[in-house]
């Protein structure tokens, strides 16, 4: 397997050399790229080609089993303390858009401790089925019981596509599942769909610079970690019914490794970006930490949350619970003020979606401006006082 | 004891480097560098050498061969050895195959007590290949920790994040954690280590050097997903600039939140 390149089509233009994170292509003497060893066929050069002069040579995989065996929407239910995590309400919507598309039908994974109560409110939210195991093993979450538990029922009753939430506990036990049925799992989707009977599965990645669309071809199930807040929950029906599925599975051996001693919610130290009505973010072009007390005055003044891009959090300006962006929190509040933040993809994919948005930035040609309803150019320091003092005389 | 640290080489900067008109990359000033995550992973192997006695520690990458500056850095914080996998049979590795081939790696190494790695890499951000790793060998896993306490010299006591707050986990070594920023602030190689680093040689390994690896588990054709098309994102919208005076432009301010009932 390698990337090739097809000589008459390519004009030299250098857009392959300028895109490759790997710093593999070179060019020859007539201009024409070279690939060298530091290829890593991640396939970004081939994308960026106007010309299809670059493709990627690929073999004819095997196919290792038969994926026509396996049928229907699973998604993986997600429970603290017998409450139920708003992802899942989302993959039931998702999950059922997915289903009708297969003629299959959905159903909800629900692993805990006297937790089947759980079940009828899964079924209101779409689930047709719901896989119960109620072990006292599955109360607290941890990796390998659920991996187990999980492993069970999917080799049973053969799931085509499992989803789960892209928490930090999805994300935990998705890719344990995922190796040990040595299958394709994709990470942190925000698009799903069907194409030809395979789920097509898009992500950002590189920092949101590109995204990726990802198959799963010839092995199943299909597994996806998806981004929370980004699917509609579906309307409740509060009159829908559903087949529960009670299985039983020996889990004695598996508490051998781990003990959760402690489970600490911690009063909210901040309010939650994700849930704020208005939010007011803070870039590089504050200049120095010390200037985030601006940004928190104009968040007073609204009754707003303070948030910021990656490059202060890595610069340890302000906390990483602040972050906003494709590895902040995605955020989606009536109102989003950009304070001396350029725009880099990576931050406009967690708040693009904010119903209105407002960017105060120097730089006239910074990318904010390209999301944003409302664009004032010029100094932040001398803006955002004047508009301190109007909020605060009225 | 014997702590594995994983290593990714990420290009350097996600963030930034945009070309504002036409948003494709602006490549000309990159290059590798250690993925952030894992840096906070090798400073609390190298802490715990310092603390505890007979601590060995040992950097493992797989990458392309430029992923050797990235090891040779890793080692300029003082950690003991490294070992490069690259080979072109590993290219095109999705999170599966990349996670078979490192636990290959780390079975050859043998004798491992703690498996670190950060908590995903900033480039495909998928979080997978850790608890991937910990499967592959069998071993307990905690993912997101953030903070490393020594029960005994078997059993360690993890604080590991949770959207909401921690739990804390008591864990039997051997065992694979993840690490998040907050677990240590990385220190600044010293002049003594990175001069000590200098001498250290890079162990490389191809396919060929790992043992029993099933050559339809690696690369490509180990990987189940496929990259089917990458595309870089278009954002446009008409925006309405704000215009004059401070004073004008915050009078301005004021009234749009008021149009849309925002204040």
């Amino acid at each position: 397997m390698a990337v090739k390149i097809v000589r008459e089509k390519c004009t030299g233009c250098g857009l392959c050399y300028e895109s490759c994170p790997n710093d593999a292509i070179d060019f020859d003497e007539n201009d024409i790229p070279l690939i060298g060893e530091n290829c890593t066929l991640c396939g970004i050069c081939i994308d960026q080609c106007h010309e299809g002069a670059l493709n990627l040579e690929k073999e004819t995989k095997s196919v290792k089993m038969n994926v026509a065996d396996y049928k229907n929407v699973w998604i993986c239910v997600e429970q603290h303390e017998k409450t139920i995590a708003k992802v899942v309400f989302e993959l039931l919507g998702i999950g059922r858009i997915l289903a009708s598309k297969l003629n299959g039908e959905l159903a909800a994974v629900l692993l805990g401790d006297e937790i089947k109560d759980l079940a009828t409110k899964l079924f209101h939210y779409g689930a047709d089925k719901v896989y119960l195991i109620d072990d006292a093993n599955l109360k607290e979450y941890r990796t390998i019981p659920y991996t187990d538990a999980l492993e069970y029922l999917v080799n049973k009753y053969k799931p085509e596509i499992i989803l789960f939430g892209a928490t930090k506990q999805g994300r935990d036990l998705a890719p344990r599942l995922a190796t040990r049925l040595k299958t394709g799992l994709t990470a942190d989707c925000t698009g799903l769909d069907i194409e030809e009977g395979n789920l097509v599965q898009t992500r950002p990645a590189y920092g949101g610079n590109i995204i990726a669309t990802i198959k799963t071809l010839n092995s199943r199930p299909q597994m996806a970690s998806v981004r929370p807040k980004v699917f509609q929950i579906p309307e409740i029906d509060a009159a829908r019914k559903g087949q529960l599925v009670q299985e039983k599975l020996e889990l004695h051996e598996t508490d051998k490794w781990t003990r959760v001693i402690e489970v600490v919610r911690e009063a909210k130290k901040t309010a939650n970006l994700e849930d704020a009505q208005i939010i007011v973010s803070g870039g590089r072009g504050l200049g120095k930490p010390e200037n985030f007390k601006l940004i928190e005055q104009f968040a007073n003044c609204l009754n707003a949350c303070v948030g910021a891009s990656r490059v202060v959090v890595d610069a340890g300006w302000i906390p990483h619970y602040h972050q906003v962006g494709q590895t902040g929190k995605t955020v989606q509040p009536k109102l989003y003020i950009a304070c001396g933040i350029s725009g880099a993809i990576q931050h406009l994919i967690g708040m693009k979606s904010s119903d209105f948005i407002i960017a105060i930035n120097k730089d006239p040609d910074a990318p904010i401006f390209k999301v944003a309803d409302i664009g004032i150019v010029g100094d932040l320091f001398e803006i955002i006082p004047e508009i301190i003092k109007k909020l605060s005389s009225l | 004891m014997k702590i594995i640290v994983c290593i990714k080489q990420v290009p350097e900067s996600t963030e930034a480097k945009l070309d504002p008109k036409t948003f494709t990359i602006d490549r000309s000033s990159s290059k590798g560098i250690i993925n952030p995550f894992d840096v906070n992973a090798v400073e609390e192997a190298v802490r715990i050498a310092e603390k505890l006695e007979n601590v060995e520690t040992i950097a493992l990458s797989m990458g392309p061969p430029s992923a050797e500056d990235t090891l040779k850095e890793a080692l300029t914080y003082g950690l003991d050895a490294a070992y490069l996998l690259s080979d072109k049979a590993f290219a095109g590795a999705d999170t599966l195959a990349t996670s078979y081939t490192i636990a290959k790696a780390i079975d050859k190494i043998g004798n491992y007590d703690l498996i670190l790695c950060g908590k995903q890499a900033i480039d495909g951000d998928t979080a997978q290949v850790g608890p991937g790793i910990a499967e592959n060998l069998n071993l307990a896993q905690a993912t997101n920790v953030q903070k490393i306490d020594f029960v005994d010299d078997k059993t360690l006591k993890v604080a590991s994040e949770l959207e909401d707050g921690y739990k804390i986990i008591e864990i039997k070594l051997p065992a694979v954690l993840t690490v998040t920023k907050e677990i240590n602030i990385p220190r600044i190689p010293s002049f003594k280590t990175a001069r000590l680093a200098l001498k250290k040689v890079i162990v490389k390994w191809t396919a060929q050097d790992l043992e029993n690896i099933d050559k339809s588990k690696i690369g490509m054709d180990g990987s189940p997903t496929s990259v089917i098309k990458v595309e870089t994102p278009k954002i446009q919208k008409s925006t309405i600039f704000l215009k004059g005076t401070p004073s004008q432009i915050a009078q301005d301010f004021v009234q749009k939140l008021k149009e849309r009932y925002l204040i």
